[in-house]
């Protein structure tokens, strides 16, 4: 067995579809090779699909929940109080009529309604927002799926969830979810390093630069795989270049990988040289930003 | 008419078939672009930028320290874990703060206030096919459905004020509110997928939601050549669940080509097969009764 300095890496890209699933399932393969233990996080709830990479034993499924309030008619005087506390509008009210309703959809669970009635009429009750399911895979690896019921108004805390189940003394990989909203920054906020996938493409350098603006802010160290090089125009290296970002790895685009990766095989698994290269990138990666914070 | 194209996953060529379907000749539209996490389609169409709107995405907690006594009762009623005391002194954190005002109501000493997330855009011009709505989430920000649902009003309100009939929404990937946003009562619903295992996977979810919401759906099997056995898994797939296949199309290296030079495949090469089988597909979609 290897020691590794544990480490967080999360893979993110401004949009999906860019490989950030094969870089973030390659790597974990090419660490399992290496008998480096591992977990693998899935932090796209919306549409998680890793473990459709892999085959595992689930080994633990926990519900995610929110509480969402239940107000009691028999005590409810229709004062109006829990709709003003309420922030997301989620409390509809119609005093004259004698009319209230919860619109669970919209419910954050914030709690704020529960704090306003002064006459006892709400109780909460949990209702599921997702579930966080863990996984073992071979040589003592893990992957974490977090996954979000559909139509849930966001996927933040199944996230949560399921990055708190992942263990700080090992390497973990964070597959991140698209984008650089809520989901995404909940998800890098808890990396050393994060790795955009992107591609050479006027749209893939839109989408790279707003996620380079963001990490910046949170002060995240970064650096750019370029799949499907190759295919596109050379915008994006002169963009690397002046920022300073370095340029980890170049997939270059090939119709067997695409076929592959379709068949949802791991793509590292059948192009062996893509571990030797990935591998190379993390012991980089762990040499150059390993565990800044887990030094204390 | 309202026609949205959504994807379950980003990357599967959504956004260059909504560049196409608003391109098609003969017929301006409004495009609204609602994928508004990554909003794509301003760069190929550079439409003018005749109308900016601040979008409030939410609100976030702020102490005023100078009010503050660190006496950590907000921190006991925060359900986001946003609010922590380190060495005494209470912080709230941005990032995890959800805006739900509750700290700032029970603070005894009204050292909280609450600010609006306001560094969120609506954008509306004219490009060269029509009109033009797109929106720009801040980093960071949630409540992209609101958002989203902002873009659509404006681009009813222009397809009225302009007169035009076609209205096409390119959605957000996923299966969440802001994708729920961009659906709610359109004509139609078109998914594109490609022909992944991940693909099956997430167009069973996209069309979970439609159907939640009783919409037409139709689905676009894109670049379908790259694996034709799982297409045809998709293809049964939509068979049996009753969902008409809109159309299939294949992979085309000139699609890139065509984006690299900021155009949309229709613009690129009117004449090719590729771009005549795009109109067909629309015409199905558009036709049907
Ligand atoms: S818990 Fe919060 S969001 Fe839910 S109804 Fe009550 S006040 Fe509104
Ligand atoms: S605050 Fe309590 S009593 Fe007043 S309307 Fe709400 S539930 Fe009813
Ligand atoms: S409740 Fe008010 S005074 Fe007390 S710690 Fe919070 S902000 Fe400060
Ligand atoms: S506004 Fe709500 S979420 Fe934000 S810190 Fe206050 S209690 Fe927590």
């Amino acid at each position: 067995m290897i020691s590794i300095k544990p480490m967080r890496i999360a893979i993110a890209s401004g949009k999906g579809g860019t490989g950030k699933t094969l870089v973030a399932t390659s790597l974990f393969y090419a660490l399992q090779r290496e008998r480096i233990e591992a977990t693998l996080v899935d932090c796209d709830a919306e549409e998680p699909n890793v473990m459709s990479f892999f085959q595992g034993q689930l080994e633990k499924s926990a519900e995610v929940m929110q509480r969402v309030p239940v107000i009691d008619e028999n005590k409810c005087t229709y004062c109006g109080k829990c709709h003003e506390y309420c922030n997301y509008k989620a409390i509809f009210i119609l005093t004259p009529m004698k009319v209230i309703k919860v619109m669970e959809d919209l419910c954050h669970g914030c709690g704020a309604c529960t704090v306003a009635c002064e006459y006892g009429a709400i109780v909460e009750k949990d209702v599921s927002l997702g579930q966080v399911n863990q996984y073992a895979v071979s040589g003592n690896s893990k992957i974490i799926e977090s996954r979000m019921n559909v139509g849930v108004y966001s996927p933040v805390r199944v996230i949560k969830a399921a990055i708190n189940e992942s263990n700080d003394r090992r390497v973990v990989i964070m597959d991140s979810p698209p984008g650089t909203s809520c989901p995404f920054i909940q998800t890098v906020a808890r990396a050393d390093f994060v790795i955009l996938v992107t591609e050479p493409t006027p749209f893939g350098l839109s989408d790279l630069k707003q996620s380079v603006e963001t990490l910046k802010t949170m002060g995240k160290s970064c650096g750019v795989i370029i799949n499907r090089a190759g295919l596109g125009n050379d915008a994006i290296y002169g963009y690397l270049h002046d920022q300073g970002i370095p340029l980890l790895l170049e997939i270059p685009f090939d119709r067997e990988i695409a076929s592959t990766y379709s068949k949802g095989k791991i793509v590292a698994a059948e192009k062996r040289h893509l571990q030797t290269l990935l591998l190379s990138v993390f012991n980089i990666i762990v040499k150059k930003y390993g565990n800044s914070h887990h030094q204390r | 008419m309202e026609i949205a194209i959504i994807s379950g996953k980003g990357g599967t060529g959504k956004s260059s078939i909504s560049a196409a379907f608003a391109t098609l000749s003969g017929q301006p539209v409004v495009l609204a672009d609602c994928d508004v996490d990554a909003a794509n389609l301003h760069i190929l169409f550079a439409p003018t930028h005749e109308e900016d709107q601040v979008y409030i995405a939410g609100q976030t907690a702020v102490i005023d320290y100078s009010i503050c006594t660190h006496c950590g009762i907000c921190m006991d009623y925060c359900q986001f874990d946003a609010i922590h005391s380190m060495d005494g002194k209470i912080t709230i954190s941005e990032t995890s703060c959800d805006g739900c005002h509750l700290c700032a109501r029970v603070c005894p000493h009204g050292a909280i206030t609450m600010v609006d997330n306001d560094k969120s855009r609506m954008y509306s011009g004219a490009f060269r096919n029509g009109r033009m709505v797109y929106g720009r989430l801040a980093p960071g920000e949630e409540n992209s459905g609101k958002l989203v649902n902002m873009v659509r009003d404006k681009a009813k309100a222009i397809a009225k004020d302009y007169n035009l009939e076609n209205i096409i929404i390119d959605g957000p990937p996923g299966i969440g509110c802001a994708v729920i946003s961009s659906i709610t009562g359109t004509n139609h619903v078109v998914v594109v997928t490609e022909p992944t295992l991940s693909g099956l996977h997430d167009l069973k979810r996209a069309l979970e939601i439609v159907e939640k919401f009783s919409l037409k759906a139709w689905v676009i099997i894109n670049k379908y050549d790259l694996n034709d056995d799982m297409s045809r898994q998709i293809e049964q797939h939509c068979h049996d669940r009753g969902i008409p296949l809109a159309g299939k199309l294949p992979f085309n290296p000139s699609v890139v080509e065509a984006m690299v030079n900021l155009k949309s495949i229709i613009e690129w090469q009117p004449q090719s097969e590729f771009s005549r089988q795009i109109g067909a597909i629309w015409n199905t979609i558009t036709q049907s009764k």
